[in-house]
This record gives structure tokens, C-alpha cells and sequence, in this order.
């Protein structure tokens, strides 16, 4: 039985209406931005199931919106973010589609660049206000943004987890959970840490020989 | 550390402590914060929901869809300048109780409790009690914790989302948690507070969800109005020493059971219920 906590149970304080369509929207354009970065120009959002039939009615629109601004779950700017996009010059375009056999509230968040390069992510709202990514650009991953994540891509070779697990524990960071996979030679590894993973430590796993991809993940509201 | 009702007030008494002490110090137990820190924080809480039960009653906002909205406002003028059946108290708190849930609905700023779609409940009950019987910020903060030790026990051991247990889920488990909240600020004992929180659920058991258009307007706004009337009678009833003859553990469990063997289409998918009326499917058509 999973444990619960007074703020599980009073809380999250949100935008409404719905803690799925709304907090839990919001939260996942925020972290595909922390992903992404802050360049892009157009995104297009793919809503699949309940996210497509529901979204205008939930604001599910302008919570993803918002999300990608970088705003919080509690951010009142939410209501007004698809003129807030605009104000920026940031295209934004809503498709209903079908996406497969996914969660009913999934979205697909394409970003476009200024050069017109296209980045994805695939996430879903869980319930309560969770998520889950689950694609990155490609690479099928699993995590839930509620700790530090570090996600990163390496030609696979001996020796390298223990590379990066000695630059973690040398800076004092613990690994919550990790998982690693492998599609050729690229493995990909999605780590959990119960500390914050800055900037220093992060140059120096990308300085580890192998590792071409590497992108830190703070936890959102 | 409590996993049901039975353990919560097993430790109540052995130690002679009331629930919102207990639940403080599993918490804190729990999450090492200190008691100081945890106050604090839901101290935040208080504030998000005195602000958004007071918001829409004295305007009219308007959900995104338009289905609702005004009605906080409605019943405040009608009970300002009319002899109401009810009274003060009764209309005071539906009005408190459908300001949340315009606010939650406008795309306001609310806490859920334990949900969005039920989040008008708590905040009403704590209020308009606090308000009738002159208690100060702590003393409501203290209900705040009463209610949240509820709500724990009934997610941990049943749920309290209406996609799997429907309405009775949330604005039930809402009004179990506000009655015993209310309960234990008027100074009743722990198991006064779960006979509340029983009788709470007990009168809404098998309550459907089936919003119109999968939107979480109409009827959850209405539902969140007689959900603080429930809370506030659970509480008298519980109060004037009314049992209920079958305990807390029990009725929850009932409540699972109620809601795992009620059809999906009762079950916050819009294809039952009143979302499913030519009425209901007319409007969906309009809004979506």
C-alpha cells in the first residue's frame, strides 16, 4: 500500500480545473522546456485520447502552453498563456490525434528551432497532478520528474556507468533509481538523484570520453 | 504511524491525543520537517482556499466552457436579501462551496481536497464553522490536519478519484474529511470525528460521476454545494451522539467496493449519468 503525506491528500494548490488536464499539463510542458532549453519558435502539441477530446473545456491548451514558458502548476499567468505566446512570437499549434497505445491524457510536444530543426517529447499525465516521459526525441525513456534526473546518451563502452557513477558520488550526489538501454551502440541512461545536479557536475560526466548527450532535470512543483 | 481508522484511534487514546496531533507527527516523522515547518506550509493551504472560497462571492466568473458560473454569487444575494429556508449558515456555506468550485473551474487558483472536482468542500466547512464559533487561524489549521489524517487513511486503504470510485470518491471522501475536521475543532472526541466522517459517506454512497462534457463543471459544483451541507450535518448528527452503527474501516471498504463494481460509463468518462441525456450530450456538443 503506497504511503501518503497531508500535502498528497490537501493539495497540490493548482489552477483548475482538473488536477490531470490542468497541474499535470503544466508540468509536463515544463519539463519537456527543461529538456528542449528555451529556443524554439513553433511547437505543435499532438493530444491524444482524453487530452484531445477534452482539452479546450480542461485548458489543457493553455496549460501546456503555460509549461512551456517555464510556469509553475499555481501560476495564474496559466489562464492567459496562449496570448502570452503570442506576445513572444512563439507559434503554437494544437493537432488531435491518435498516438497508439498510450495513456489516455499523452501528449506529443514538437519543438521548432529558428533553423527549423524539430525536437520531441511524448509524456503522459498520470493522475493527481503526476507524469511520466516517456519518449525523447526518439529514445523511449521512464521518468517522473519528481527528483533531479540526468539523462544521458554514450557510445557504449566498458567502464563508463562507473565513470559516472564516481563523478556522482565525488560531488556527493546519491542515485535514487537508474536505467540503461541500449539501441546499437548508444546506450541511453535515465538517472534518478536525491540531490540537485548542477552545472559543474554536469560538464564534467560530458567530459567523460563516450558521452555525446547530457541534460540535468530539476524537479517541478 | 496509522493505516486505518482502528489503528488512528487506537493511538488517539492510548496517548490521549487528538487526530490532528497524531497526524502532525506522522508527518514529521515521515518527512523530517519540523511540526513549525509543516504549519507553515499548510498555513499556505489556508490561504489559497479562504482566498478562493471568498473569490466568486461577490462576482460572477465564468467556467472555460461557460457551462456554469455566477451561482456563489446567486445564492449570497438571495440569502442577503431574502428569509431563507435554511438560514445563514446552510446558504453561507454553499455559496463558500461553489465560489471554489467556479474558481477551480475559471482556471483559479484552488487546493485540491483531496481533489480539484471536490476542492469547494473543505474550505466552506472550515470557514463557516470557524466563523460561527469565533475559532482563530491555528484552531482551523488544526481541522486542516484532521481532515488530511482522513483523507490519508481512506486513499491508503480505498481510493479518492473518481475515475475509479466516482463521485462518492471525491466530494464524499471531501465531506468525510470536513466533518471530521469540524468535529474535532468543536472539540469532540476522536471517534465522534469518524463517526462523522462515516456518516458523511455513509449518505452519499454510490454517488455517480458523470460530468457533462468530461469537464469538471456541472454537476461537481452543485455536488461540492450539498457536500459541505453533508459535512456540516454529518458533524451535528456525529455531535449529538449519533453512531454509526457500522465503523469507519468498514464503510470505507464498502466505499472501494461500491465504486470498483459501479460501471466505467458512472465513472468520470461522460457516458453515463446525466453527461449521457440528450440534454447532457447537446451541451457537450456545444462546449467541446
Amino acid at each position: 500500500m503506497k504511503e501518503y503525506g497531508v500535502f498528497d491528500i490537501l493539495g497540490p494548490i493548482m489552477i483548475g480545473p482538473s488536477s490531470s488536464h490542468t497541474a499535470g499539463a503544466t508540468r509536463l510542458g515544463k519539463i519537456a522546456r527543461q529538456i528542449v532549453g528555451e529556443n524554439f519558435k513553433k511547437v505543435t502539441f499532438l493530444l491524444h485520447g482524453s487530452f484531445a477530446k477534452t482539452y479546450k473545456g480542461h485548458g489543457t491548451d493553455r496549460a501546456l502552453v503555460a509549461g512551456i514558458l517555464g510556469m509553475d502548476p499555481s501560476d495564474e499567468r496559466i489562464r492567459n498563456s496562449l496570448e502570452i505566446a503570442k506576445e513572444k512570437k512563439i507559434e503554437i499549434n494544437f493537432i488531435e490525434t491518435d498516438l497508439g497505445y498510450e495513456h489516455p491524457n499523452t501528449v506529443k510536444i514538437i519543438f521548432e528551432n529558428k533553423n527549423k530543426e524539430n525536437f520531441y517529447i511524448i509524456g503522459s499525465s498520470i493522475g493527481g497532478g503526476s507524469i511520466l516521459i516517456t519518449n525523447i526525441d526518439g529514445t523511449k525513456v521512464e521518468f517522473n520528474g519528481n527528483l533531479p534526473t540526468l539523462i544521458l546518451k554514450y557510445n557504449d563502452k566498458k567502464g563508463s556507468i562507473s565513470k559516472i557513477g564516481t563523478i556522482l558520488s565525488s560531488n556527493d550526489i546519491n542515485i535514487a533509481t537508474m536505467k540503461v538501454s541500449r539501441e546499437g551502440q548508444i546506450a541511453t541512461m535515465v538517472l534518478e538523484a536525491d540531490s540537485e545536479i548542477d552545472e559543474n557536475v554536469l560538464k564534467e560526466i560530458s567530459s567523460i570520453e563516450h558521452v555525446f548527450y547530457t541534460k540535468a532535470v530539476n524537479p517541478i512543483e | 504511524m496509522f493505516n486505518n481508522g482502528k489503528e488512528l484511534l487506537e493511538i488517539c487514546n492510548s496517548e490521549n491525543k487528538k487526530i490532528h496531533e497524531v497526524v502532525l507527527e506522522k508527518e514529521k516523522k515521515a518527512t523530517g520537517r519540523s511540526i513549525e515547518d509543516i504549519r507553515k506550509l499548510m498555513r499556505e493551504n489556508l490561504k489559497t482556499m479562504v482566498e478562493s472560497s471568498n473569490y466568486a462571492l461577490n462576482k460572477k466568473i465564468n467556467s472555460v466552457s461557460g457551462l456554469i458560473g455566477g451561482e456563489a454569487n446567486k445564492v449570497k444575494k438571495y440569502s442577503q436579501n431574502n428569509k431563507t429556508l435554511c438560514g445563514d449558515i446552510i446558504n453561507t456555506a454553499m455559496a463558500r462551496a461553489l465560489s471554489t468550485s467556479e474558481v477551480n473551474a475559471s482556471m483559479g487558483k484552488i487546493v485540491a481536497a483531496p481533489t480539484a472536482g471536490a476542492s469547494g468542500i473543505l474550505p466552506s466547512a472550515i470557514l463557516t464553522t470557524a466563523e460561527k464559533f469565533n475559532l482563530d487561524e491555528e484552531e482551523i489549521i488544526n481541522g486542516l490536519f484532521t481532515a488530511a489524517g482522513i483523507g490519508e487513511i481512506v486513499a491508503k486503504n480505498a481510493t479518492v478519484s473518481g475515475a475509479y470510485g466516482g463521485c462518492q470518491a471525491e466530494c464524499g471522501v471531501g465531506a468525510a474529511m470536513a466533518s471530521a475536521a469540524i468535529v474535532e475543532m468543536l472539540g469532540g472526541s476522536p471517534e465522534t470525528c469518524l463517526h462523522a466522517s462515516s456518516i458523511a459517506i455513509i449518505n452519499i454512497l454510490g454517488l455517480v460521476c458523470d460530468p457533462i462534457a468530461g469537464l469538471v463543471e456541472f454537476p461537481c459544483a452543485l455536488r461540492n454545494a450539498s457536500g459541505v451541507i453533508n459535512a456540516l450535518t454529518s458533524a451535528d448528527l456525529a455531535l449529538a451522539g449519533i453512531e454509526s452503527l457500522i465503523p469507519f474501516d468498514e464503510v470505507i471498504e464498502a466505499m472501494y467496493k461500491v465504486g470498483k463494481s459501479l460501471p466505467d460509463s458512472l465513472k468520470e468518462t461522460a457516458l453515463g449519468g446525466l453527461a449521457a441525456t440528450p440534454t447532457g450530450e447537446c451541451l457537450k456538443n456545444k462546449v467541446l
